[in-house]
């Protein structure tokens, strides 16, 4: 992500250190990935440590330190769809894709991620790809979805 | 739009709004919270918008998208008003039907109306369905009658009515006692009285009050703050406004769960057109009051749920929570005073303002007034939102609201108050729903997350789970918890596994007291509490793993072996093509018989045996009984050899 | 600023308002255990060792003593069943990762915490944050920071910064009570050094 775009976000947030996390989550949703020059940058301009967005991007689990695939997978493991069989969704998209949660494919096509919840409790098991939610998903279902992408 | 300025412009706006609105003029609203799209929702609006024009029925006809009523099992849902007709699980291919049926010749699409599950019975209008007839929907109830994106809607069922009253008619003062006087609790979990967290903030020294609104909602299994937040963010928006009048604050945040996209859109849109209005921002309807409010976005941490850690975050740091011993209502976001509500406690305000204190006083119970919406999720026929007033049981809210378990199952547990709380065996079920009877039992009433578990749900897996998302969630700063949570799930796992060792029990009990007694903040505290109930109603599933390497649930796989009982097999041959570790051996008229060395437990074989042979059995805790010999497998049609 | 007095182990103790209850025992010379505490650093309230009862209007709870803040009547306990129970199963809990560390022996041994209570992990790090806390609020250099939650958090340098700060300093690594900070840095060390800032080995 080149540095006048990076530059155009924090202005928007008008340099506040205290927009960190916001700036952040726009640099991970345009660019799918955190890059260290991105990084640096922003602890120029926002005047907090390095070490502060070292331990931001590494707690928060929306933020990745690497590129993602072009498809981003994330299987909702929250209660309602544990309950309802969400593991043997995990392990069929597993077996599909050949990667594993917090993994990404080497043709950079999908990333696949477990996710704590994404509120569409009623229609468990969910996966949600690319942003969209899949609800009521059944190991036989997942090859349809994917073929799709 | 031009600005609003005086109470007096707002009533005259809102009367031309409802004059320009024919309450008679048919209107399809699809439900376009994120569960519906999920489920395709958006595609059904086009196609209603589609037909419509295509009827030339558009200058008759309003259709619009609303926001979620909480029945999202069931959707798309669509309500026809104003003879509020419910339709469920409508596709785009029904539209035609729908519009030629209902909208132009009156009659009713029987085949998409509501079919208990039980009794078979058709519910034709949104308040005949048993699911909503129980149900005290005073918060919730307006979703589907509102456009979130729309201003205009919220202006035409009354809002911003309470907001006016607050500023004109009231003073701070008497906004704080009539809080105080509803005897409103916290709806986040911890149920503390709103008006006294309140009137805290408004004493406490300092200039500058922040007031937020805590829409991270982290529990898994519960949605109610989505639905409010996605599908009415006005009410939430006017709530906040009223309270930062109380405290005497001039600037709030909503903090939003990222997992939400469409609830930071519809706020977000929502701030923007309150601005437009005149009802945000400076001299709000023309008083002296100025307020602002900013919308941060969380990243995926469970435990900036937590006030404090909520508050660290909006100060752009790690959300690790810092110790209550000084209240954050005295010293909180920058050390200033500040009041954080849940956003289903933001959306009560209103009503207690335009209907009065006393009035709310009357729905619920001496300590637990007004209502709570629940997330009832899980093993249970009507999944979704239930809003119901405190002290009805949980036994009416399972059966008479929920339907009770679907496929002829056994109630076992349920889970509530979300990774804090505690499961409930069947004899609690008389207990209330309110802030105290749930935690004399063990569990507790929390943020209104209800998870059914049946027969088939292992209590040590539960408690297994939910200690694995609460290490995945810890922030890591204290010992109790980093190391304590993190050695009570190794133990944990290894008990379902069939690992489990004498000792395991007490180690997990003084594991527990630590984490309870010294951790930094209520992550850590509240996280043995699955465990603890779960041993205290369910102590015989754990003596089983632990003793007998059983699992009475037939739940484990590590514990469990699936055999296909030869007097019931009748080699239909299905299990053996769809087995995917090929371990099934047998064929035409021959017994199958599974190879104990390949099975992978993926129960597969369980699942797709037909159920008028029901031959496959779960066995745990008892060896699998031999293989009878090849020669006896053969199936002679008419007689069977043995 | 006014005067508090309170009781700590039966004696009354005198303290400023404004105090925390171990500064308060520490000026009244009771000793308290803590691991993460440094007077010359805020105080962290990680390790939790600290934790004692205090009973204030007829309600005992337990607290950090480090952040609590003294208050009058306050009557504060540092030894009792529950709070030894609690500071043995932390040292247990610690020791699993840093088995050998003198410190946590020398508690272990007053609190009879057994080193192979739990399974080994040795990871060394026992988080109490004194070489992160110290390089940010002393040194303001920031060299070392936390990184990642719960049990996957990690202490790691900025090698850029690292190398050019920390050579010369190197104040942090007597605050260590474990191995781990030292190994940390040699870690770093390996793949900062040579780094493009650095054309010679700096010498000592």
């Amino acid at each position: 992500m080149d540095k006048d775009r990076v530059d155009q976000i924090i202005d928007k947030h008008e340099c506040e250190a205290s927009s960190l996390i916001q700036v952040l989550l726009e640099i991970q949703s345009e660019n799918h990935w955190l890059p260290k020059e991105a990084l640096e940058r922003v602890a120029e301009r926002l005047q907090v440590p390095l070490t502060r967005i070292q331990h931001i991007a590494t707690f928060y689990k929306a933020f990745s330190l690497v590129p993602k695939g072009r498809h981003e997978i994330h299987i909702c493991m929250g209660t309602a769809c544990h309950v309802r069989g969400a593991s043997r969704v995990l392990d069929t998209v597993q077996d599909q894709t050949g990667i594993k949660p917090g993994e990404t494919d080497l043709d950079l096509k999908f990333s696949l991620d477990t996710v704590n919840c994404l509120g569409c409790c009623a229609l468990g098991p969910v996966m949600e790809i690319d942003g969209k939610a899949h609800g009521k998903m059944a190991p036989a279902k997942i090859a349809d979805v994917l073929k799709k992408l | 739009m031009a600005r609003i300025n005086s109470s007096a412009e707002l009533e005259e706006i809102r009367k031309g709004i409802l004059s320009g609105r024919d309450p008679n003029k048919p209107c399809i609203s699809v439900c376009a919270g994120a569960g519906c799209i999920a489920s395709g929702a958006s595609e059904v609006i086009d196609a209603f918008k589609a037909e419509i024009e295509k009827q030339g029925l558009m200058a008759d006809v309003n259709t619009k998208g609303t926001g979620c009523p909480g029945f999202c099992e069931r959707g798309p849902v669509v309500v026809i008003y104003p003879e509020e007709i419910c339709y469920l699980q409508v596709k785009p291919e029904d539209v035609p039907e729908i519009v030629s049926q209902t909208i132009k010749e009156k009659k009713v699409v029987d085949r998409l109306l509501y079919v208990d599950r039980t009794t078979g019975e058709k519910a034709t209008h949104e308040s005949d369905i048993p699911f909503y007839k129980n149900q005290e929907r005073i918060i919730i109830g307006s979703n589907i009658k509102i456009d979130p994106k729309s201003i205009d809607d919220y202006l035409a069922i009354g809002g911003y009515s309470a907001l006016a009253k607050v500023l004109f008619q009231m003073t701070s003062e008497q906004v704080l006692e009539e809080v105080k006087k509803s005897n409103l609790r916290g709806r986040g979990g911890a149920g503390f009285p709103t008006g006294s967290k309140w009137e805290g903030s408004r004493n406490a020294p300092g200039e500058i009050k922040y007031v937020i609104v805590n829409a991270d909602e982290g529990d898994p299994g519960a949605f109610m703050d989505r639905a409010l937040l996605e599908g009415n963010p006005h009410s939430v928006l006017e709530g906040l406004i009223i309270g930062a009048c109380a405290v005497g604050s001039r600037e709030g945040y909503i903090y939003v769960r990222q997992e939400y996209p469409l609830a930071v859109e519809n706020v977000t849109l929502a701030i923007k057109q309150a601005e437009e209005y005149g009802l945000l921002g400076k001299n709000i309807l023309g008083s002296d009051f100025d307020f602002t409010v900013k919308v941060h976005q969380g990243a995926g941490a469970f435990v900036c749920g937590e006030s404090t850690a909520l508050m660290t975050a909006l100060e752009g740091r790690t959300g690790e929570p810092r110790p209550k011993y000084i209240r954050s209502n005295i010293k909180g976001l920058w050390d200033r005073p500040t009041v954080l509500n849940n956003v289903e406690t933001w959306s009560n305000v209103p009503l207690i303002i335009n209907k009065g204190a006393d009035w709310f006083a009357q729905i619920g119970t001496e300590r637990s007034k007004g209502t709570k919406i629940f997330s009832l999720v899980g093993k249970i026929n009507n999944t979704g939102l239930v809003e119901v007033p405190m002290g009805m049981t949980l036994r009416d809210i399972i059966y008479k609201i929920g339907g009770g378990i679907p496929r002829g199952k056994r109630f076992k547990a349920v889970q509530t108050g979300g990774p804090s709380g505690g499961c409930l065996p069947e004899d609690m079920l008389d207990l209330e729903v309110g802030f105290d009877e749930l935690k004399k039992a063990g569990s507790m009433m929390g943020s209104g997350g209800m998870i059914i578990l049946d027969e088939d749900t292992c209590m040590v897996d539960i408690a297994r789970y939910f200690l694995e998302f609460l290490t995945d969630e810890s922030c890591g700063k204290c010992v109790p918890c980093r190391e304590g949570i993190r050695q009570m799930l190794k133990i944990l796992t290894n008990i379902t596994k069939g690992k489990g060792r004498e000792g395991d029990i007490e180690l997990l009990e003084e594991l527990a007291e630590v984490a309870r007694e010294a951790a930094l903040c209520e992550l850590g505290r509240s996280a043995p509490n699955s465990f603890l109930s779960t041993l205290k109603y369910f102590r015989d599933e754990y003596e089983a793993h632990v003793l007998e390497k059983r699992c009475p649930a037939l739940s484990c796989k590590e514990l469990i072996t699936f055999y296909i009982d030869p007097d019931k097999c009748q080699a239909c041959t299905i299990c053996s093509k769809k087995c995917p570790s090929e371990a099934i051996a047998g064929g035409k008229n021959r017994i199958h018989v599974i190879d104990q060395e390949k099975c992978t437990k993926c129960g597969t074989c369980f699942e797709v045996c037909p159920p008028r042979f029901g031959a496959v059995r779960k066995i745990s805790g008892e060896p699998v009984p031999a293989s009878i010999p090849e020669e006896a497998r053969t199936i002679v049609r008419g007689s069977k050899e043995k | 600023m006014s005067e508090i007095i309170f009781q700590i182990d039966g004696r009354q103790v005198a303290a400023r308002e404004g105090m925390t209850v171990l500064e308060a025992a520490q000026k009244a010379g009771i000793s308290i255990p803590t691991l993460c505490h440094y007077e010359k650093l805020e105080p962290y309230g990680g390790c939790r060792l600290c934790t004692v009862e205090a009973e204030v209007r007829g309600w005992t709870k337990l607290v950090a003593s480090c952040l609590y803040p003294v208050e009058k009547d306050l009557i504060v306990r540092t030894r009792s069943e529950k709070v030894d129970r609690i500071r043995k199963m932390i040292l247990e809990l610690l020791l699993a990762h840093a088995p050998d560390a003198l410190e946590l022996q020398n508690l272990a041994g007053e609190y009879g915490a057994v080193k192979d209570r739990f399974e080994k992990e040795p990871s060394f790090c026992i988080h109490c944050g004194l070489c992160v806390r110290y390089c940010a609020e002393v040194k303001k250099k920031d060299a070392i920071g936390f990184v990642d939650r719960g049990t996957r958090r990690e202490i790691s340098f900025i090698p850029e910064i690292a190398s050019k700060e920390c050579w010369n300093c190197k104040e942090c690594f007597p605050l260590c009570p474990t191995e781990a900070l030292q190994a940390a840095f040699v870690l770093a060390k390996a793949f900062a050094f040579p780094s493009s800032s650095l054309e010679h080995e700096p010498t000592e």
